[in-house]
């Protein structure tokens, strides 16, 4: 449908948000990204039968982490949609880029060595379901 | 079109219609269908949203590639003799795209802004708009068009071919002349015209008086083909000044003579010599180059054609007072174009009708009047026209000082020398091929009047564009008929539903004030009623030719010159599944005011308003006012159970459901609260698990479902909405108001697909619905012609699905011979190992056409990438994805020694698969390969910001590069199959299965746990339709006795199940005897059936005379069956739709149907009630419900609150129950209660748990996907068929096992399968054995091997990756998605980020 959605976000491809690993989400908080969210099936329409749900968890847990830490529970988000529909992906990260908007840039890129100018945002991670 | 042959060896002859798109070469990019001018009606939408005629129906159609509806050409292109593509410009302009609809107009004709003034329209006779209300303005647009360009002030210009140095002439500057010498230079000739006048324009300049053509228009259009290099030598008269010899001489290769038709005829009449009467065409000429006078005070103008009303015109502007046109026939027979006629009286102009000029009368050589004589028409003549005769003595005498002569005109052929001797015919008009224009001298054409007689500006065009077409092939050699004339098939519009809108008019100057003047007498169209007038075109055949996509499609893919093809194809076996389509309710008239008010939806219209990718995406507002409904309705039973109305007496077994998931679906789209009520006869939700769902809307969702027909719908003006009159059970009547209104329409077979049965031979029902038997249901009357879906009759997805399954099963049981015989294998290139090289890279960037290029800066995303570490290579391609480039993939491969290659392009989803292919071409594993999505996450959602986008594509790339660099070669890893299954049930469905297999070849070991074979069938009778279930299970147990394929083992239990798909064991121990056995197979089918349910309620096994439908049918076998039955109650739902046990058991109410109907057969007079809840006799048994009650069955429906009440007495069983309608209770005496007893499955605990299979909650065996996957389990190479499944018809039970076969028959027909290699695995040395991954897998692959570590069967894994994200150890790594290969792309996207 070719909608236009905010230019900031980069997709990583997995075979089902049930991969996505906890390890993978502070990496990419590590390196700079303002924010990372995961897009899955409807829940109870995982195609791996549980693997949305084991996200979500993992994506709760990611939240608590990054509380503590200090950068944000809120920069992890996990989103659920059906492969019919563009309008929710799209619509999933006008969201994103506007929370992250609010929160400003991840504590860690101000923390560590000279800014070097605009960040090139959040990296994605979604299920290619 | 036909088949001929019988089974086993059929020709089947198929006309396959033109997509005008190369599969091959189309890249899905979507760029024809962004030019594409011609709106149509989405069929994908049905209706309500539009769509382009390039276009592909839907984001995930395939094949992926686009198509052009062409249903032949419009009329109006027909029409034309130049066959511009005129509904092409029309939309064209109605979208405001001007510069493109001049294109369009010039590809055909040059002189876009005189034809806009002149043209005689020939378009708008045919133009079907004209049948509706009026044509479109076709000439009038073409004028605002041309007239637009002028007012930009700049000519736009177009490409002509390179020079290529052959000189053409051409006789004549006229409409021919010019035309020919536009299409010439545009072939890149040099093209010399010659005119004798001292202007160019011919006829154009000084045969249409400036008031109907201005001199600066054509002197524009002449200066657009001087512009392309076109020189005019005026004052150059062929004969005088130069001949034909010496055309040649001077190296002319070719002479087209567009030399016109000046010479005037004469009257004939005495006096016609005399001073003051002059030949109108010389008359116009004149006043042409501003040189004539005016032609007197009182002038008479002889003639009925265009010259005639033109010179009275002119004679008026040039001072004439009286102007009298004299005409032997009426106006009906005029040749003048109508509306001239009428501007000519407007301004005053005088005619007379049927009247002739006997002489001129003059005194002293000056003309003072003409003696003219009455005219009557008589016969027709050869024209057609009725022929003028005298009226003997009505001469009478008209006073004037000045005539004109315009009675026609002729070539004249002076010019034409002994250097040029060309046959001449009748009219003295020069003779040519009729397609060519080539004359009697092979060098020299002709075209426009000179060939034609005085004809028209737009004939003279199109003869002039053929007669330089025919040059340009004589020059090059080729044949000059070649593809000539193109055959063109005017068509009508599918459909003629636009509102009525009157035709935009053009302004007309004041009659009174242009008569004394040569300014323009019509103005122009303004932009806003220019555009307007073009919408209103219909569009009549699709795709209007007018090429823009063929310029728009880099890939070269758009043919538009693609023909029909007819095939033969040598078939065994046909399967027609041809489906049905959604009843049309404008069958019914305004009963539901659908078509009159916008607010009144089908099903399926209201289906794409609630689609996320739909015309709203979704969004539930109504298309006439957008606003969001807060009530709407849905009416059941359109065009179904309906056979007063449209005469489909048949359940269509969908409307239910679906009406319900909309109601639900409309529910959660809805920003507020939403009312949802269902009007309905009954609630048929009879499918597996169904009745949840009707009761969850119900109960949980508030839906509100009436039981009533509504009978009279009205539109409410005040909100756009519509009025319910419907009347309660207890009649009441009421009146409801609706936002909306969606009409569940049924499902009907279209009369094609009957004619289609026809043409094959194969009987179809009264309904059209294809005739089969119960025991045999998917095969039709025609052996070899097997049939599945709702052409078999009305039936929901999990039912075609399974039918289609069992279809193919039924048509490859002949076929099996043939297995793999028609089937081609690929070379293997043995495979390079790279696992010891340093990473080479090659990066490959994609422009899509325009796609991508047209946002990101390819080049510099080319040369970015040629920097990054590893890469040894960077290009970039027009299509990466096609042949060619394909190829030079291969050689910068093998030239670079290439290891792993990315493609930045488009979605791995759809092309992945070809990039693979080429890098196993090349010897290189395929997983040694990466794509970066540049197009579906880039370029198309990042339009606006392509410096960004640019930027983003970088990123892409280098991540893909860091990612590529760290991937290993995969190996490939197949496993062999036993070609053996093991069917667990020997009822009527593991009997069908089994058979079914065994007939494809292939062993099947049957296992039942009872002594006997048959099952639970071996209790029933006969089908609803009369077939023998006995019969045909002796038959079936016979067949699968004697196959040699077939092994039966019975009273037989399974005691271990092990293995995966292709290769299970099961042990079993066999008979009275306890003998182990090992069975190795390949699949298995679960067939292991339900039975009735044995009622607790109702008294039942307490008194006799209450017993089950099964128990009634046995009895009612014996011819007495009936005797001392006078009343017979039966009572449904017993043991199903209840609080414990809520699911419909889906075959009650036709039991009660079908022995009702025995009943009745056997004692007319006996009374039989049947006390329902919900008739549902689905699909076509509605037939029989409806013949129950023409018998005088009578049907009672009660609540589940209030059951029947059944008291066993002395004097029969006193039977009572609430009737709604009555509002009373009744009591009934009865001979026998019956008691439709529901299903149960059969308790096998120990097998669900031995072969762990899953169950819903009533314990029926539970399908991997209700729609896609409907008898498959979970598990792979494991199928469920017949009741095990759930509750179904002897008839649903066969096509189901059918169904098992064929889908255990697509793995079993396999030597070995190709696992994917993407699976999980462990690394023993860091697995701590903390069982994490046993119990997160779904699947339960992970087990603690001897070992006392993890292992993971690959053949097992499904590659999810659950298990390598939850093990804590980090020890296991799922292949191609390692921590490592995700990592370095998360790494790389971010980098430089901190």
């Amino acid at each position: 449908m070719r909608l236009n959605y905010p230019v900031h976000v980069r997709i990583i491809r997995v075979p089902c948000t049930g991969k996505v690993d906890i390890l993978h989400i502070l990496r990419a908080f590590e390196k700079g990204a303002d924010g990372v969210y995961l897009v899955g099936c409807m829940e109870g329409s995982c195609f791996y039968e549980q693997g949305n749900f084991k996200a979500r968890k993992r994506v709760e847990y990611a939240q608590r982490l990054l509380e503590q830490v200090g950068t944000g529970g809120e920069r992890v988000q996990m989103f659920n949609l059906t492969s019919g529909e563009a309008p929710k992906f799209a619509q999933f990260a006008r969201e994103m880029t506007e929370r992250i908007k609010t929160l400003g840039p991840n504590p860690a890129k101000l923390a560590g060595a000279a800014s070097k100018g605009p960040a090139a945002g959040q990296a994605a991670e979604r299920g290619a379901a | 079109m036909g088949l001929e042959g019988e089974e086993g060896d059929f020709t089947a002859r198929v006309l396959q219609h033109p997509r005008f798109v190369d599969l091959e070469k189309c890249t899905a990019c979507g760029e024809c269908a962004k030019v594409c001018p011609i709106p149509l009606d989405s069929e994908y939408d049905a209706g309500i949203a539009q769509r382009r005629a390039a276009y592909k129906r839907y984001a995930q159609a395939i094949p992926g590639a686009y198509a052009i509806s062409k249903r032949g050409q419009s009329p109006c292109k027909v029409a034309c003799p130049a066959h511009i593509a005129v509904q092409g410009y029309v939309n064209l302009i109605a979208a405001g795209r001007y510069r493109e609809a001049l294109r369009v107009i010039r590809d055909e004709n040059p002189l876009p802004a005189v034809c806009g003034r002149v043209c005689t329209h020939p378009c708008e006779a045919a133009c079907a708009r004209g049948e509706l209300d009026e044509p479109i303005a076709i000439r009038d647009l073409k004028r605002f068009v041309a007239e637009w360009e002028i007012e930009q002030g700049e000519m736009d210009l177009p490409e002509t071919k390179p020079s290529r140095g052959e000189k053409i002439a051409i006789i004549g500057s006229g409409p021919a002349g010019l035309a020919a010498a536009y299409y010439l230079a545009l072939d890149g000739f040099k093209v010399t015209t010659f005119e004798s006048l001292p202007v160019a324009g011919g006829m154009l300049r000084v045969g249409i008086p400036d008031y109907r053509l201005p001199q600066r228009i054509l002197d524009y259009e002449i200066d657009y083909i001087k512009a392309l290099g076109v020189e005019i030598r005026l004052n150059s008269t062929l004969g005088e000044d130069f001949t034909v010899a010496q055309l040649q001489q001077e190296g002319y290769r070719a002479v087209i003579m567009a030399v016109g038709a000046h010479h005037c005829l004469t009257l004939g009449v005495d006096g016609e010599d005399v001073q003051g009467v002059r030949p109108g065409v010389e008359f116009l000429r004149q006043a042409g180059l501003g040189q004539a006078s005016s032609p007197g005070k009182r002038v008479v103008v002889v003639g009925g054609g265009n010259v005639a009303i033109d010179s009275a015109r002119t004679a008026l502007r040039l001072g004439s007072q009286d102007v009298t046109i004299l005409y032997r026939r009426t106006r009906n027979e005029m040749p003048a174009y109508e509306d001239e006629v009428e501007e000519a009286l407007e301004e005053g102009v005088n005619i007379q009708f049927l009247v002739a000029p006997k002489r001129f009368i003059s005194s002293d050589g000056k003309l003072t009047g003409v003696e003219v004589i009455k005219m009557e028409l008589g016969e027709p003549d050869a024209s057609g026209r009725a022929r003028p005769q005298e009226i003997p003595g009505s001469e009478y005498v008209i006073e004037v000082d000045g005539a004109l002569a315009a009675i026609g005109q002729e070539p004249d052929l002076e010019c034409l020398d002994d250097t040029c001797r060309l046959d001449v015919g009748r009219k003295n008009c020069l003779q040519v091929d009729e397609v060519s224009l080539q004359t009697n001298l092979p060098f020299v054409f002709a075209g426009g009047d000179a060939v034609l007689g005085p004809a028209t500006v737009i004939e003279a065009v199109a003869q002039g564009k053929e007669a330089a077409r025919s040059v340009t092939a004589m020059v090059e050699g080729r044949d000059l008929k070649e593809g000539r004339p193109r055959k063109l098939t005017p068509v009508q519009p599918e459909k003629m539903d636009k509102p009525l809108q009157a035709r935009e008019r053009l302004p007309h100057a004041d009659p009174a004030q242009r008569a004394k003047n040569f300014t323009e007498v019509l103005g122009p169209y303004t932009e806003e009623q220019a555009r307007a007038e073009a919408s209103r075109c219909l569009a009549c055949a699709g795709c209007a030719e007018c090429m823009l996509c063929v310029d728009a499609c880099l890939a070269g893919a758009v043919n538009h010159d693609e023909a029909p093809r007819e095939l033969a194809l040598e078939v065994g076996s046909v399967v027609l599944a041809t489906g049905a389509r959604p009843f049309q309710p404008e069958i019914l008239g305004l009963d539901f005011r659908f078509g009159q008010n916008p607010n009144v939806l089908t099903a399926l219209e209201f289906e794409r308003l609630l689609s996320p990718a739909g015309p709203t995406q979704g969004h539930l507002v109504r298309l006439s006012d957008h606003k969001e409904p807060l009530k709407i309705a849905w009416l059941q039973c359109v065009g179904s159970r309906d056979t007063n109305r449209c005469g489909n007496g048949y359940c269509s077994s969908v409307c239910c459901m679906y009406a319900i998931k909309q109601a639900l679906v409309a529910k959660e789209h809805a920003h507020g609260e939403l009312d949802c009520t269902i009007f309905n006869m009954d609630i048929r939700t009879f499918g597996k698990d169904y009745e949840l769902y009707y009761h969850r809307a119900r109960d949980r969702e508030g839906v509100r479902f009436i039981k009533s027909r509504a009978h009279t719908i009205y539109d409410d003006p005040d909100t756009g909405g519509v009025r319910i009159e419907y009347a309660t059970d207890d009649g009441q009547a009421m009146e409801e108001a609706f936002d909306l209104v969606v009409l569940s329409v049924g499902l009907q077979v279209p009369e094609s697909c009957g004619e289609l049965a026809k043409r094959l031979g194969v009987e179809i029902d009264k309904y059209r619905f294809a005739s089969t038997e119960p025991m045999t249901p998917v095969a039709t009357s025609r052996p070899g012609v097997m049939v599945c879906g709702s052409f078999q009759g009305p039936k929901d997805i999990p039912s075609s699905v399974t039918e289609a399954s069992a279809a193919a099963a039924a048509a490859a049981g002949k076929l099996s011979p043939a297995r793999w015989s028609a089937t081609r294998s690929v070379e293997v290139i043995p495979e390079r190992d790279v696992g010891a090289e340093e990473p080479r890279v090659g990066v490959f960037v994609c422009k899509c056409g325009i796609n991508i290029a047209g946002v990101v800066d390819v080049p510099s995303v080319t040369e970015y990438a040629a920097t990054l570490p590893n890469v040894v290579v960077a290009d970039d391609g027009l299509f990466v994805c096609s042949q060619d480039v394909q190829e030079q993939m291969k050689a910068k491969i093998a030239e670079h020694n290439l290891n792993r290659v990315v493609v930045a392009s488009c979605s791995p989803k759809t092309h992945e698969p070809i990039f693979m292919d080429t890098l196993t071409a090349c010897g290189l594993n395929k997983y040694l390969f990466e794509m970066a999505n540049i197009r579906n996450h880039n370029s198309w959602v990042h339009t606006a910001e392509p410096a960004l986008a640019t930027a983003k594509a970088k990123d892409l790339v280098r991540a893909a590069v860091a990612r590529v660099s760290t991937h290993r070669a995969l190996p490939k890893m197949t496993v062999g199959v036993k070609p053996r299954c093991l069917v667990v049930g020997g009822g009527v469905a593991g009997l069908t299965a089994s058979l079914s297999l065994a007939e494809q070849g292939f062993e099947v070991v049957l296992v039942e746990r009872e002594a006997e074979l048959g099952g639970f069938s071996r209790r029933l009778t006969h089908t609803i339709e009369g077939a023998d279930i006995n019969a045909h299970l002796d038959k079936l147990i016979e067949q699968v006795r004697e196959h040699d394929n077939l092994q039966v083992l019975t009273e037989t239990v399974i005691t271990s199940f092990s293995g995966y798909r292709g290769n299970f064991t099961t042990e079993v121990i066999v008979g009275p005897g306890m003998y182990e056995r090992k069975i190795n197979h390949g699949a298995l089918i679960l067939a292991t059936g339900a039975s009735e349910y044995e009622p607790s309620e109702y008294g039942y096994g307490e008194d006799t005379r209450v017993v089950t439908q099964v128990e009634l049918a046995q009895r009612l076998e014996d011819p007495k069956g009936a005797e001392g039955l006078d009343s017979v109650v039966m009572i449904q739902c017993v043991g199903s739709r209840r609080d414990d046990y809520p699911n419909c058991s889906r075959i009650c109410c036709q039991s009660a149907v079908k022995n009702a109907l025995h009943l009745k057969e056997l004692n007319p007079d006996m009374q039989v009630y049947v006390l329902y809840r919900d008739i549902r006799t689905y699909g076509l048994m509605e037939d029989y419900y409806t013949e129950a009650r023409q018998k005088g069955v009578v049907f009672f429906r009660f609540d589940q609150e209030n059951p029947p009440e059944v008291v066993p007495g002395e004097d029969g069983v006193k039977v009572s129950f609430t009737d709604h309608v009555l509002g009373r209770e009744i009591q009934v005496r009865a001979d026998l209660v019956t008691l439709s007893a529901g299903m149960r499955p059969r308790e096998s605990e120990d097998l669900w748990s031995i072969m762990k299979l899953a169950r819903n909650a009533d314990g029926y065996l539970l399908e991997a996907h209700v729609k896609l996957r409907p008898v498959d389990m979970a598990s792979d190479g494991v199928y469920v068929c017949g009741t095990a499944h759930g509750p179904k018809l002897v008839s649903e039970s066969i096509s189901q096992a059918l169904a098992a076969a064929g889908r255990a028959a697509t793995l079993l027909s396999q030597s070995e399968l190709e696992l994917s290699p993407v699976t999980s695995r462990v690394n023993p040395e860091l697995c701590a054995s903390c069982l994490v991954c046993v119990y997160s897998c779904p699947y339960g692959v992970p087990r603690i091997n001897e070992d006392g570590v993890s292992q993971i069967d690959e053949a097992l894994c499904r590659g999810c990756g659950i298990c390598a994200a939850e093990c804590p150890a980090k020890a296991i790594e799922l292949n191609w998605y390692e921590d490592g290969q995700i990592l370095a792309q998360v790494d790389a996207l971010l980098e430089g980020v901190m």
